[in-house]
């Protein structure tokens, strides 16, 4: 990568990038595979440091770890719902966001669980929030010779989980016309929230984290109407534009909608997970 | 031939063996068209239009040529001019100069995607390479991309020779206006105590086949060419390749390959000229396959229309009137289904007074092609929605309503001549019966809605050939192609009609050398058409057998009886295998044979029952359960007459849910990929369940009906019909997408709001 900068891509999947080759919109003279690197294909988690996801696991390893399932159950349904289970097997966490889509349904859901992306490169090493790793449709902060290796992401504190969903007009095979991420935490003494972050996808050039809506729930009981000021600030947010996949007035609407599912699925998550 | 045979005991026809064509399908055998290879083939890659209008100044090819590994360009200078009226060629007459210039562009491109010139290369990636250096200059014309754009004063002539009876000399978009006329429309929206009266739109929408079009071609230095193709009509590409390419007909062979997917939009043809004039300019073979981007932009969809439709009736649920206005795309050039429309939009009814008025027209789209009833879904889509709002007005039950108006055996149709036997009200009756009726739809925002449909089916001509081996097993040779199981289908007929087993009939699909003329597969007349000339094939060969019976015995042929395999006279016995094994003795092999011309088939009705869950929040609809029920004279093969009902009514539900053509305001084609054209997955439908009704088809020695088309014509209104019972909302526009439902529930809630507000203040 460091000899032919910008002439090479990196390629975990393949999923984004040789559909993008055929179709003539990136011509790199040079592809580098990178998911045999073992660094780029582990799962780690433990209670002390928390998670590790190599940017190349392909997503059906994601949803069969079970550490994933129970610690970010909100980032898991992201991965699982992209594509197909052919699709799954080849597509990686680290692609969807190297991609740079802002409708790439993992990154509200890595921007809500607040993940790092670890990136190397020949000027050495940076972790880079991912809230701050796109910059504009198709781009990110990578440098052509850098790369992604992984995603460090906290533990989630007690009495906390994750959720995600996206509006897609049929039931697989889409691309989300809106996606929301919600990581909630409760204080079990009384169900205040007293932390929250909230990403929408598709509804802006990047994928956008909403901290008024976030802000809107801390200190607050999760009812309806904390949940709707919410909605209406990840509404207010939001900065979609017409296209044929929908309207800017729809995805504006479904904004509202789907914040205060996530936000309600996120919190039972969370109402029902062990102190840990 | 034989009359209907309502009571006959058959013994093979109506079984659910395996198909014959099965194991090479899933195995991956079965060649389709991309499959074909030959050695020195070149591969064909299209230069489209980036313009929905557009005229052509200077086509340069100069550079293209230079490329290495190019063999050859053309463009239309290097196709004949064709005669621009109607004329007979293949099975219905058509615009040869319309076809010529809607496979490769003269003066103007027409709709993005247009097809402008054509480059054979050693490669498919040096063609592609080559169709960038191809330079094109474009005087950039305004579009006009729906019927309302080219109806309206002062829009862009997109034909300027196209005239109509009604404008005399005056250029115009407007191709054809079809009236039809019954009684006194005025007076019968008088005895009405209800009228409804909406505007409908629906929008263009594809086939949406798995296999693009291909084309292989082999130009002969002896003038003989030959032809590979995906298609289901070979001898229909053998009439229309010939004629645009230039080439006596029979010059050509064309071999039909195992097809993937059609729904009418392989009647027609794309690449195969193309791919044969190539081949002539290189003397090598020319294989042509489209892409997705390429199938969307530039092949056959169906039209979008603009209905605007109004009934009446009595408060007892009778209907006395109807005024129907409809317009239809035709695409580039003319050609919408919009007479078919007409003819299907109120016929599954008894409306005394009526009047519709029927519009062809041009627009900057690709010229639409056959759709699965072409036209009919459309229109249903209009008047089973009304018919269902009247039912609801009148508040009574949406079938009984129906049955109240429902045509039957003596009723006139559209067009005037009267129905024969027809099962429209046996198909109300099956669904009136059936679990899903009659189970409770129970939950917010929950709904059910039923519609009906009408589609003429076709009858046209057909070969078949039976030849008898001497192990009393038969080949059949058939030139109908097989796009849904018709291979098992006519080896029953003929299985049936000899006495031995359905396995022990091997039949093939032939090329238009081998096998004599027969029609496309489509109009849903290939079970039924086809299926009667095997019937008689088979009854030819049984004659054969009796004669030499009837020789050996000493008797006459008509004094021998055939049974189950057993000819006999009196005590006299003999099987099929002995009298077949024998062959060589008793005057050499026996071979059946039949060309039928079948003028009268029996029509089709269909009504369809669905469930839907609206997410109020997001617009978006779930189908809960679907059913349908249609009178298919005589099932041959249960089982794929089953698919056809589920492929049609699936079909049917991607009109009503998310599938259309996106143009952007330059006439450009937004969703030319599967991705953002929606058609349903397996995941946005559930298991449709299927009600085989059997009201033999008069005429019809099985008396069997076309079961191809007329289950897509329901779903729409249906659903339709549901989302408005399930939440008050009645859509007039297709597709009901998410963003469209969303909308109109949003209007109807905010409307409430204000009038409860009012009420309050
Ligand atoms: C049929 C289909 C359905 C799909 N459905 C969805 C969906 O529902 N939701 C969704 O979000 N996406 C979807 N996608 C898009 C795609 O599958 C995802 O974005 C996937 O996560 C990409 O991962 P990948 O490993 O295949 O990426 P690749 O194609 O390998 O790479 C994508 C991009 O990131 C760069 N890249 C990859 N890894 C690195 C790295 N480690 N360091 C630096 N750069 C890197 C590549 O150079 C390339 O530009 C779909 C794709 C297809 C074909």
């Amino acid at each position: 990568m460091a000899a032919h900068g910008d002439k090479a891509r990196a390629l975990c999947g393949g999923t984004d990038l040789i559909i993008q080759m055929r179709a003539g919109v990136r011509r790199p003279e040079y592809v580098v595979d990178l998911k045999n690197i073992a660094a780029l294909r582990q799962i780690s988690f433990s209670m002390q440091h928390g998670l590790r996801l190599g940017a190349a696991v392909p997503a059906i390893e994601i949803h069969e770890n079970a550490d994933m399932r129970r610690y970010y159950p909100g980032l898991t349904e992201a991965a699982h719902l992209i594509g197909s289970l052919q699709i799954q097997s080849r597509a990686s966490v680290g692609g969807n966001l190297c991609n740079g889509s802002p409708a790439a349904d993992t990154i509200p859901a890595l921007i809500a669980v607040a993940a790092k992306a670890r990136v190397i490169g020949p000027q050495g090493e940076r972790l880079v929030p991912v809230e701050e790793f796109c910059t504009a449709p198709g781009r990110t902060v990578l440098q052509p010779d850098e790369i992604l290796i992984e995603f460090q992401i906290p533990t989630p504190a007690p009495h906390s989980s994750d959720a995600y969903q996206r509006f897609i007009p049929r039931n697989e095979m889409d691309i989300a016309v809106v996606g929301v991420g919600a990581a909630i935490t409760l204080d079990p003494a009384d169900d205040r929230c007293v932390a929250a972050r909230i990403a929408l996808g598709a509804v802006g050039p990047t994928p956008i984290f909403a901290r008024e809506a976030a802000a809107a729930l801390v200190g607050k009981r999760l009812d309806e109407a904390s949940i709707d000021n919410a909605a209406r600030a990840a509404t207010a947010a939001s900065s979609p534009i017409d296209d044929m996949r929908g309207t800017a007035e729809f995805r504006r609407h479904v904004v509202g909608v789907l914040t205060r599912r996530v936000v309600k699925l996120a919190a039972e998550r969370a109402r029902v997970a062990q102190s840990r | 031939m034989a009359a209907a045979t309502d009571e006959r005991n058959f013994k093979v026809i109506g079984t659910r063996p395996i198909r014959h064509d099965g194991v090479d399908k899933v195995t991956g055998r079965a060649r389709y068209g991309a499959d074909y290879a030959f050695p020195d083939m070149l591969h064909g890659k299209m230069l489209r239009s980036p313009y929905a209008h557009a005229r052509i100044k200077s086509i340069k090819v100069d550079k293209a040529l230079a490329l290495p590994g190019v063999k050859a360009v053309v463009t239309s200078a290097d196709f004949p001019e064709l005669p621009d009226k109607m004329e007979a060629a293949g099975e219905a007459p058509v615009n040869l100069a319309h076809l010529s210039e809607n496979l490769m562009a003269r003066d103007k491109v027409l709709y993005d995607g247009h097809a402008i010139a054509a480059v054979a290369a050693t490669s498919p990636h040096i063609a592609e390479e080559a169709v960038k250096l191809i330079e094109v200059e474009y005087e950039v014309l305004p579009p006009a991309m729906t019927v309302e754009d080219a109806m309206k004063p002062g829009a862009p002539i997109i034909n300027p020779k196209l005239r109509n009876k009604e404008e005399g000399d005056k250029p115009t978009n407007v191709a054809a206006h079809i009236q039809f006329k019954r009684g006194a429309v005025e007076a019968g929206f008088k005895e009405a105590d209800f009228i409804v009266e909406r505007e409908f739109r629906t929008a263009m929408v594809h086939q949406g086949y798995l296999e693009p079009h291909n084309a292989v071609a082999i130009y002969n230095a002896d003038g003989k060419s030959t032809i590979y193709t995906s298609t289901q009509g070979s001898f229909a590409v053998r009439a229309l390749a010939s004629a645009v390419a230039g080439v006596p007909e029979t010059s050509l062979k064309v071999v039909p390959a195992e097809i993937g997917g059609g729904f009418g939009g392989k009647l027609t043809i794309y690449l195969d000229p193309i791919a044969l004039v190539l081949s002539k300019k290189t003397g090598h073979p020319v294989k042509m396959v489209m892409s997705r981007a390429d199938v969307l932009r530039a092949t056959g969809p169906t039209s979008g229309s603009t209905i605007r439709c109004k009934m009446g009736c009595t408060r007892d649920g009778k209907l006395t009137a109807a005024e129907i206005w409809m317009a239809y795309e035709a695409g580039a050039y003319p050609g919408s289904p919009v007479g078919a429309g007409a003819m299907t939009i109120i016929a599954p009814y008894n409306i005394p007074n009526m009047i519709i008025d029927a519009y062809d027209v041009v627009v900057n789209r690709p010229k639409t092609a056959a759709y699965r009833a072409p036209g009919a879904t459309n229109a249903a889509m209009a008047s089973e929605t009304i018919i269902d709002e009247l039912a609801e007005k009148c508040g009574i039950d949406p079938i009984e309503f129906r049955l109240k108006n429902a045509v039957k055996e003596g009723d006139p149709q559209t067009a005037g001549p009267p129905y024969k036997r027809i099962g429209f009200i046996e198909t109300l009756e099956a669904i009136k019966n059936s679990p899903h009726y009659k189970s409770k739809l129970e939950g917010p925002n929950r709904g059910r809605g039923v519609a009906s449909g009408f589609w003429f089916n076709v009858g046209m001509n057909s070969s078949a050939v039976v030849n008898l081996n001497a192990d009393a097993t038969a080949s059949l040779v058939i030139g109908s192609v097989d796009v849904g199981g018709t291979r098992a289908a006519q080896a029953m007929v003929a299985a049936e009609v000899l006495g031995i087993k359905a396995e022990d009939v091997r039949p093939s699909v032939a090329d238009t050398d081998t096998i004599g003329y027969t029609d496309m597969t489509g109009g849903s007349r290939t079970a039924v058409t086809t299926g009667a000339a095997v019937f008689m094939a088979a009854e030819d060969a049984v004659r054969q057998l009796k004669e030499r019976a009837a020789k050996r015995w000493e008797v006459k042929p008509e004094e021998v009886a055939y049974q189950d395999g057993v000819l006999s006279c009196g005590d006299k016995r003999m099987t099929i295998k002995e009298m077949a094994a024998q062959f060589a003795r008793t005057g050499g092999p026996i071979s059946g044979r039949a060309s039928i011309n079948l003028r009268s088939v029996g029509p089709s009705f269909a009504t369809v029952c669905v469930d839907v869950e609206v997410d109020t929040d997001t617009g978006k609809v779930k189908i809960l359960r679907a059913t349908c029920a249609q009178d298919v004279g005589k099932a041959l093969h249960p089982s794929y007459v089953e698919g056809q009902m589920q492929g049609g009514t699936a079909q049917g539900i991607g009109w009503a849910l998310n599938e259309e053509y996106v143009y952007d305001d330059r006439g450009n084609l937004r969703n030319f990929g599967l991705l953002d054209y929606r058609m349903p997955t397996c995941l946005d439908l559930p298991q449709i369940e299927t009600i085989i009704v059997e009201v033999p088809a008069p005429g019809h020695p099985i008396g069997s009906r076309g079961v191809g088309e007329v289950n897509i014509v329901p779903p729409p209104a249906a659903v339709a019909n549901a989302i408005a019972r399930a939440t008050g909302v009645r859509m007039t526009e297709l597709p009901m997408s998410p963003p469209r439902l969303l909308k109109a529930l949003l209007k109807k809630r905010g409307s409430a709001d204000t009038q409860v507000a009012a009420a309050g203040r």
